[in-house]
């Protein structure tokens, strides 16, 4: 029994949420003006900033592919992030392993073959944590690649789900990842509903799993309408700059 | 549904992290009325179903007509939770607020609250007011987090009465608190407020009530304001202290024979060693089990361990403290003596300088008669005290309206408070039990008192049974998967007759090859019950299924333990086997385990089982498989003993109780036969091996069994004494204590073998559970059965740890793909297997009060004269084991002031030490002895020459003694057993069997006459 606890009997979550809600959902897009696409994202007290450049001339020639482009993620979080003071490791293996997950669930959706021999930058930058800062980080990265105007078959759409007291927990905060609730985290493409991304930390009964990807994917599906309304207002702007 | 507008609250966590949260505030919290019209809309607005409705009812008193929902403060719930469940408490709104600061302040009184909650009758509601969007209050500048709370909860009730107006007009809701400083501005507010008193008091149809409303905070104006404790140091001031090493920390416990003697395991010169803290003074209001801060008085007032029995009667008298100077008189004696001899060595003692934990929980007992003034009516309250059940627990003052009622009944109390100026702690009255000697009210007692959980299982444990109940079967499409199906094999279990929870089955049958293939077969608990169900944390709360005299409380409910689990003959069971190939020999070739589907052939009692066993004639499968496994079970044991296994000895009775009445018409030993031994042996293989293989599966998560080693120190006491006997006792390892006791023999007594084997049982380590990551190879030793590895797979029904083993090893061969990580997660498995420890010792504790109980109830209106042996030699006294009922005595070497003390406390004048006892003690070699001439007198007056010159009482001296039960009432907070002293026969100590039925006429007799003095049998 953990001793926190996650869900009161009164179905509350720790921060007010019932059991399938998502937090507060903020989105910009065009936050930086140098790159060439830009995006920012708030969900709850996660906060992550994206910057894509590209497709432009890859800078080592060991990285050029000659029927695609190379797609580059780089994670960061930010040393000021948490409340905790952490020494900063240089490579942290955890960071390169993340964003070499974020870069193949992009590699799927891209359409690479467009821009042979060139390079795609995405700079993925975690400015606070409250748990759920990958699925931020791949929701913001859609986002900034839309603005980028760089062409993809489809969203990549991620959302966390958990599984406390025989209840599944959509989207958790810092708090309930580190209550030894089992998080899975999920990427999806909203048209064909398949899955790009599928992770799992800690141990999850089998006979569970299938719920809690269920709720995962169906938290995803919300965040698209969330995407795809902050692209729609933005491109509205735009169309309104353009015309006038 | 979400509101957008999120709010953050930071808070200060330990001195540097600062934890920023998230705080939603909703606005489909709702009231909790039914008739809310305002909720109903918002719900259907929010496409919600409509939330249960708790609040059913509003709730008038007696005073407060109107209707109205209470809704009461942190403090009320936290001090007067035994007042708020009472059932008359119902439609009551617990804050969230409240929850929460309570669930900071003491785990069990929130989870108290919570079952309160659970329970649909009640109508208690959570309002989730932090997260309302019109009740949620932000902390002001300056505001105290107290006061913030406060102020939310005044806001809520401020909200509700708003709320509410619309659907039951003149509803309000009240807030109980008992803080002055609240209710004054709460009064400012407008808003309806009482204290728990005032709201009691209106409540006339429960008189009752008010008795139990905690006394918190007002200091008690004692008639005994002289008296006074030591100030308790503060938080700070004992964390510093213990820091600086000036303290030191403890738990207290307090001596089973003398409440004034407490002692602490603690660490002493890097040694662990007990430390004593002896007297009123310096036990400073601690009670047993409290977690307190100690310091080391100078060496000088270091004591010796007294080593005298205090009685009841004694402590009685003791207004005047004199039992402490009895105390003081003892510790004094053995001074002078120990000046005297050699020194016998003094122990670190101590002093109590403030309490870190306090462990009051709630006392069954007995008002003390004495106390109780008659009031003729009964509407005055009047302070009376009270004796908990448990000898070390001090008398606790109550205030209560129904003392006289409250007289000769079982009652639960708890301790409120214990202030500086008050000799005893106060508290208040929880609720009653029944009559003292009730059989039903001492059975819950000893429940009670041993914290054994015995509440029938919750609905939302049934749940989880299978929806097929009774008609549930083993179906071959479902539950065939990945289990061997064993239903053709001659399988049988043996257990006690009406033993109706079958863990256990075994087959046995030869191989091709000459071989035998021997199966245990042990029921799948762990098929049911899935982790972390309602059930399963219901089973590991309980730990384990407790066997008492009259009753048996289970572990899982029963259509599990007793039906579907229980390995019944001729129907399908899902089981999980462990299956051996073995030469003739005895020596293991080959093992298999796996889950299967096995059909038993029969159940047999032992006594059956031995019958098949001795009919040489009988050939049928099932008899020639037990043949094959008694003579392996022979050499099995035997094996066993070559590597040291210790046979040990406990005098185990069991009751033959009256069908209906449940009173016990006979005694018997428990006896061992073959049938028993052979199920014995193959129980241990089979655990041995389940120890292996998990062991080698799970190295850090293993839930094993071991018994430690005792350290010789334990041996010594019995060493010496039986040196006398020409005998020699080597500890040195299982297999020296083995022989030695084989050898241990006193040709003209066939008893002392047995007596010395249940005393060493008595030396020995508890055998505890622990989890495999925790300890080094070579402490997983179990000494009594000398084996490397040991672990408890064969009775899943009754144990949980054998339900966790099961799912061990149900990994470990591959059966269960997915498990949940809990079950390999180490610091979680060391805590469950302290758990586990504790609800075991706690059940074996409960079954051998239980056991005491019944032999009160046996002895009652008897007076027997039995055979008896001394097992231990104190100063005031001697303790004997009587074998016929294996029962045990404690003799007081001092000339009892009565007979019967049944009414003689009461009439007795304060003679608080008793006159001098005919005999002193030999502390050298730890024996009584009486002075010859007392005996020789005591002999010419009864016309019966005595041949030795002095009388010696010693370990194993033989004699005789009476035995009968002393009533409970007046003095005595239960019927316990008396023993006299008969034979040898002592001037002032003895008695004789007509004189003690004479007695006991005459007293009736005076009784009935209304006569109050009691004499003593004189002898003429």
């Amino acid at each position: 029994m953990s001793r926190v606890e996650i869900i009161t009997p009164e179905g509350l979550r720790v921060d007010g949420r019932r059991p399938l809600e998502l937090r507060r959902v903020l989105t910009r897009t065009g936050v930086l003006s140098q790159a060439d696409g830009s995006a920012y994202i708030e969900q709850g007290n996660t906060k992550c900033l994206a910057a894509v450049y590209g497709p432009r001339e890859p800078v080592k020639r060991a990285g050029v592919l000659h029927d695609r482009a190379n797609i580059n993620v780089e994670y960061n979080v930010a040393s000021f992030s948490s409340g905790e003071r952490k020494q900063k490791l240089r490579r942290d293996r955890r960071l390169l392993e993340i964003s070499s997950m974020i870069k193949q669930t992009f590699e799927t959706v891209i359409i690479t073959t467009t821009f042979p021999r060139s390079e795609i930058d995405i700079y993925l930058q975690i400015l606070q944590i409250d748990g759920g800062a990958v699925h931020a980080a791949i929701n913001v990265a859609t986002l900034a690649l839309i603005d980028a105007g760089i062409p993809m078959t489809d969203y990549v759409c991620a959302c966390s789900a958990g599984f406390v007291n025989d209840q599944p927990l959509l989207d958790l905060n810092y708090l309930e990842e580190s209550a030894d609730v089992p998080t899975l985290t999920v990427a999806l493409l909203p048209k064909s509903g398949k899955i790009t991304m599928l992770g799992l930390e800690s141990r999850l009964h089998v006979d569970k799993l299938e719920p809690v990807i269920t709720l995962a994917a169906d938290g995803c599906m919300q965040m698209k309408d969330t995407l795809d309304e902050a692209i729609r207002t933005s491109t509205r702007k735009l169309a309104k700059t353009v015309l006038n | 549904m979400l509101k957008t507008k999120a709010f953050v609250r930071k808070t200060k966590r330990g001195a540097v992290v600062k934890v920023v949260k998230e705080h939603y505030l909703r606005d489909d919290i709702y009231c909790g009325v039914p008739s809310c019209r305002t909720c109903l809309s918002a719900q259907q607005h929010h496409h919600h179903a409509p939330q249960a409705a708790v609040l059913t009812s509003p709730r008038t008193t007696t005073k407060f007509t109107s209707p109205h929902f209470i809704v009461p403060d942190t403090n009320v719930l936290y001090h007067q939770i035994d007042v708020m469940e009472h059932a008359a408490f119902t439609d009551v709104i617990v804050l969230q607020t409240v929850l929460e600061e309570l669930k900071h302040r003491s785990t069990p009184v929130y989870q108290r609250v919570r079952q309160l909650i659970a329970d649909p009758a009640r109508r208690f509601y959570v309002f989730c007011n932090e997260h309302n969007r019109d009740c949620y209050v932000e902390r002001a500048v300056e505001e105290s987090p107290n006061d913030r709370n406060d102020r939310a909860i005044r806001t809520a009730v401020a909200w509700y009465n708003v709320h509410l107006k619309d659907c039951i007009p003149a509803a309000a809701t009240v807030l109980v608190t008992d803080d002055a400083e609240n209710r004054r501005k709460a009064v400012a507010e407008k808003l309806p407020v009482y204290s728990v008193k005032e709201y009691v008091s209106s409540m006339a149809d429960h008189p009752e009530l008010i008795d139990m409303v905690a006394t918190v905070n007002e200091e008690n104006i004692d008639e005994e304001e002289k008296f006074a404790y030591p100030e308790h140091l503060a938080n700070s001031q004992i964390s510093a202290g213990l820091k600086s090493g000036a303290f030191f920390q403890g738990k207290l416990s307090i001596s089973a024979n003398n409440f004034l003697e407490g002692s602490v395991f603690a660490e002493v010169d890097k040694e662990e060693k007990t430390v004593m803290v002896v007297g009123r003074e310096h036990l400073n209001r601690a009670i047993h089990g409290d977690i307190v801060a100690l310091q080391f008085l100078p060496r000088s007032e270091w004591k010796v361990p007294v080593g005298v029995i205090l009685e009841e009667e004694q402590m009685e008298k003791d207004e005047d403290g004199a039992v402490d100077d009895v105390a003081a008189k003892h510790a004094m004696d053995v001074d002078g003596v120990a000046a005297a001899a050699a020194a016998p060595e003094k122990v670190p003692t101590a002093k109590v300088v403030g309490i870190i934990k306090r462990n009051w929980r709630p006392f069954c007992g007995t008002i003390e008669k004495a106390s109780v003034k008659s009031t003729g009516g009964m509407s005055s309250q009047q302070s009376v005290f009270f004796w908990a059940m448990d000898k070390k627990i001090p008398k606790i003052r109550i205030r209560t309206r129904q003392a006289e009622d409250l007289v000769g009944r079982r009652i639960i109390v708890a301790i409120d408070g214990w202030a500086k100026n008050s000799r005893y702690p106060t508290g208040h009255f929880v609720r009653t039990l029944g009559d003292v000697g009730d059989r039903a009210t001492e059975t819950e007692v000893v429940l009670l008192e041993h914290d054994v959980p015995f509440a029938p299982f919750s609905p939302q444990v049934l749940s989880h049974l299978p929806v097929e109940g009774e008609d549930w079967i083993v179906r071959d499409d479902l539950h065939l998967a990945g289990r061997t199906d064993f239903r053709h094999l001659d399988v049988c279990s043996i257990d006690p007759p009406g033993c109706t929870d079958i863990d256990d089955a075994l087959h046995c049958r030869p191989l091709p090859n000459g071989n035998l293939e021997v199966g245990v077969h042990i029921a799948d608990v762990s098929h049911f019950v899935r982790p972390d169900n309602a059930m399963d944390m219901e089973a590991r709360r309980r730990g384990t299924t407790v066997y008492l005299v009259n009753k048996r409380i289970d572990m899982l409910p029963s259509l599990l333990g007793t039906n579907l689990c229980s390995l019944r003959s001729n129907v399908d069971r899902l089981a999980f086997s462990c299956i051996w190939e073995m030469k003739r020999d005895a020596t293991v070739v080959s093992v298999n385990y796996t889950k299967s589907v096995i059909r038993s052939k029969a159940s047999l009692t032992y006594d059956e089982a031995q019958a098949r066993l001795d009919d040489t004639t009988a050939n049928d499968p099932v008899t020639t498989g037990i043949k094959l496994l008694n003579a392996l079970a022979k050499k099995l044991r035997a094996q066993r003993m070559e590597a040291g296994a210790l046979t040990l000895a406990s005098p185990e009775v069991r009751f033959k109780l009256e069908e209906d009445q449940q009173d016990p018409v006979d005694v018997e030993l428990k006896e061992l036969k073959d049938t028993n031994a052979l199920v014995e042996e193959f129980m241990l293989l089979a655990n041995i091996w389940v120890a292996k293989k998990v062991y080698q599966h799970f190295p850090e998560s293993s839930i094993l069994r071991r018994h430690p080693q005792p350290p010789p120190s334990n041996f010594e006491a019995l060493q010496k004494a039986v040196a006398e006997l020409g005998i020699s006792i080597d500890a040195s390892t299982s297999r020296a204590l083995a022989d030695s006791l084989d050898k241990a023999i006193v040709p003209t007594d066939p008893y002392i073998n047995k007596l010395i084997r249940i005393l060493t049982t008595r030396c020995m380590m508890q055998a505890v559970y622990f989890c495999s990551g925790t300890l080094s190879e070579p402490d997983f030793w179990h000494y009594g059965l000398a084996t490397p590895i040991y672990t408890h797979f064969t009775s899943p029904i009754r144990r949980y740890s054998d339900l966790v083993v099961h799912r061990l090893l149900a990994v470990a061969i591959g059966y269960e793909k997915g498990y949940v990580s809990e079950l390999v997660d180490k610091v979680k498995l060391k805590e469950l297997s302290d758990v586990l420890n504790y609800r075991h010792r706690q059940a074996q504790q409960a079954s051998r009060s239980s056991v005491e109980l019944f032999t009160n109830l046996f002895f009652k209106d008897k007076t027997l004269q039995e055979e008896a042996y001394v097992i231990r030699v104190m100063k005031n006294g001697f303790s004997v084991l009587i074998p016929k009922f294996g029962i045990e005595g404690y003799v007081y070497a001092e000339a009892a002031p009565t007979p019967l003390n049944t009414k003689a406390s009461t009439t007795t004048t304060t003679t608080a030490i008793q006159p001098s006892s005919p005999f002193t003690y030999d502390a050298d070699q730890n024996r009584l002895v009486a002075r010859a001439a007392a005996a020789a007198a005591a002999g010419t007056t009864n016309g019966k020459e005595e041949e030795e010159e002095q009388v010696e009482i010693k370990l194993f001296s033989k004699c005789t003694v009476i035995v009968c039960v002393e009533e409970a009432g007046g003095a005595a907070r239960r019927s316990k057993l008396v023993v006299r002293l008969v034979e040898p026969w002592v001037h002032g100590v003895s008695v004789r069997l007509e004189d003690l039925v004479r007695a006991q006429k005459e007293q009736e007799k005076e009784a009935g006459e209304g006569g109050k003095v009691v004499k003593k049998p004189k002898r003429k």
